[in-house]
C-alpha cells in the first residue's frame, strides 16, 4: 500500500507520547486537523497492514525490577548452529541477532535480578566454552525511537 | 514496586490498546476496574518511569527502512555525555547508548543504531555521525544484522 501525506503525519505524531486521557485520539485528531473517525480508520488500516506493529504503552522493564545486558560472542563459523541452540535455550536470552563482525552473535539478557545477568552469562560461557562479553548500558541518550515516515 | 493490580494492567496492555475512541474504558472493563481507576494507575506508572510513553511502533521494513546498522565508536570519555546527546538527537538514530569497552576485544563505548533504505544510505548517515564526533573519536566500526536469531517479547516475572 502507499501512504499518503496524512498517513505519514499520523505515523510521525503517533510515535510520540499520547496524552493519558479517556479520549486520547480526540486531541491527536485536532492537532492533525482531521476527524477522529478518519484518524481511527487510518490507524486501523495501518495496523492491519502491519505498518504499525503495536500501539500502546511502552514499558521500561528495568523500572519494574528487572535487569538487562547486551552481550556478544565470537562464535566460530563451523560451530555457529550448535552454539546458537545452546544460547537460545536460555529463557533469559530475549533478542539474539547475527551480525557482521568477529563478534558475530549479539543478544540481550533479561533477568529478574541484577545478579541474574552474571549468573546467566557465566553459565553460557561454561556451556559453550566461548567468552561472553557484557555491555550493560551506562547511559542512554534517549530521544524516542521514532522513524520519519 | 508494582502490585498485583499493576501487574494485571501491564499484562493486559502487553498486546497494546484497542484503536477505539475510548480505549481505556475497553481495557478497564476486561480487568474489572473502572476507567478512572485505570487511568490513575497508568498515570502513576508513567510518573515512576515504568511506562515510558504511549505511542505507536512502526514497522521499519514496511516504511522502506530495509537496512539497519549498529554503529560503534570509541569516544573520549570526557566528551561522551555531550556528544552522545547530539548523536541521540539525530533523526535517523533510534537507539543510542554509552556502554563499557571490553578491551582488548572491543574498544568502542558509544553505540548508535542507524536505519536507512539501504546500506548506502546507512553509510551516508554514519558519515554524518563521524563528522559530529570529529577528533573525539579514535576508532569506529559498523555491524549489520544479517539474521534475527531470536526475538521474544517482554516477559514479566511470574511472582507478585
Amino acid at each position: 500500500m502507499t501512504l499518503d501525506a496524512t498517513d505519514r503525519a499520523i505515523l510521525n505524531r503517533m510515535q510520540d507520547d499520547l496524552p493519558l486521557t479517556a479520549h486520547p485520539f480526540t486531541s491527536v485528531a485536532q492537532e492533525l486537523g482531521i476527524a477522529e473517525d478518519d484518524l481511527l480508520n487510518r490507524l486501523a488500516r495501518m495496523k492491519e497492514q502491519r505498518i504499525i506493529t503495536r500501539f500502546g504503552p511502552f514499558f521500561d522493564a528495568a523500572a519494574m525490577g528487572g535487569a538487562f545486558c547486551l552481550c556478544a560472542m565470537a562464535v566460530p563459523d563451523n560451530d555457529f548452529e550448535p552454539v546458537l541452540t545452546k544460547v537460545n535455550a536460555y529463557p533469559e536470552v530475549a533478542h539474539n541477532y547475527e551480525r557482521t563482525h568477529r563478534l558475530n552473535m549479539w543478544f540481550v539478557l533479561a533477568t529478574e535480578t541484577p545478579e541474574g545477568i552474571a549468573a546467566t552469562a557465566d553459565a553460557i560461557e561454561r556451556e559453550t566454552g566461548i567468552k561472553v562479553l557484557r555491555f550493560p548500558k551506562l547511559q542512554e541518550f534517549f530521544i524516542g525511537f521514532r522513524v520519519a515516515a | 514496586m508494582i502490585d498485583a493490580t499493576d501487574r494485571h494492567i501491564i499484562e493486559a496492555l502487553q498486546s497494546g490498546l484497542p484503536l477505539v475512541p475510548a480505549p481505556y474504558a475497553v481495557v478497564a472493563e476486561t480487568l474489572g476496574l473502572d476507567e478512572g481507576a485505570l487511568l490513575d494507575r497508568l498515570a502513576k506508572l508513567k510518573s515512576r518511569g515504568v511506562i515510558r510513553r504511549i505511542a505507536a511502533a512502526p514497522n521499519h521494513y514496511k516504511l522502506g527502512m530495509m537496512a539497519n546498522g549498529m554503529t560503534v565508536w570509541d569516544v573520549e570519555d570526557s566528551r561522551i555525555a555531550e556528544l552522545g546527546a547530539q548523536i541521540g538527537a539525530l533523526p535517523f538514530v533510534t537507539h543510542c547508548y554509552e556502554r563499557p569497552r571490553a578491551l582488548p576485544d572491543w574498544p568502542y563505548n558509544l553505540f548508535a543504531m542507524v536505519h536507512g533504505t539501504d546500506r548506502v544510505e546507512v553509510e551516508e548517515k554514519r558519515a554524518e555521525i563521524a563528522a559530529i564526533l570529529g577528533d573525539a573519536c579514535q576508532a569506529k566500526d559498523i555491524l549489520y544484522s544479517t539474521r534475527i536469531l531470536k526475538k521474544t517479547g517482554l516477559r514479566l516475572k511470574k511472582k507478585g
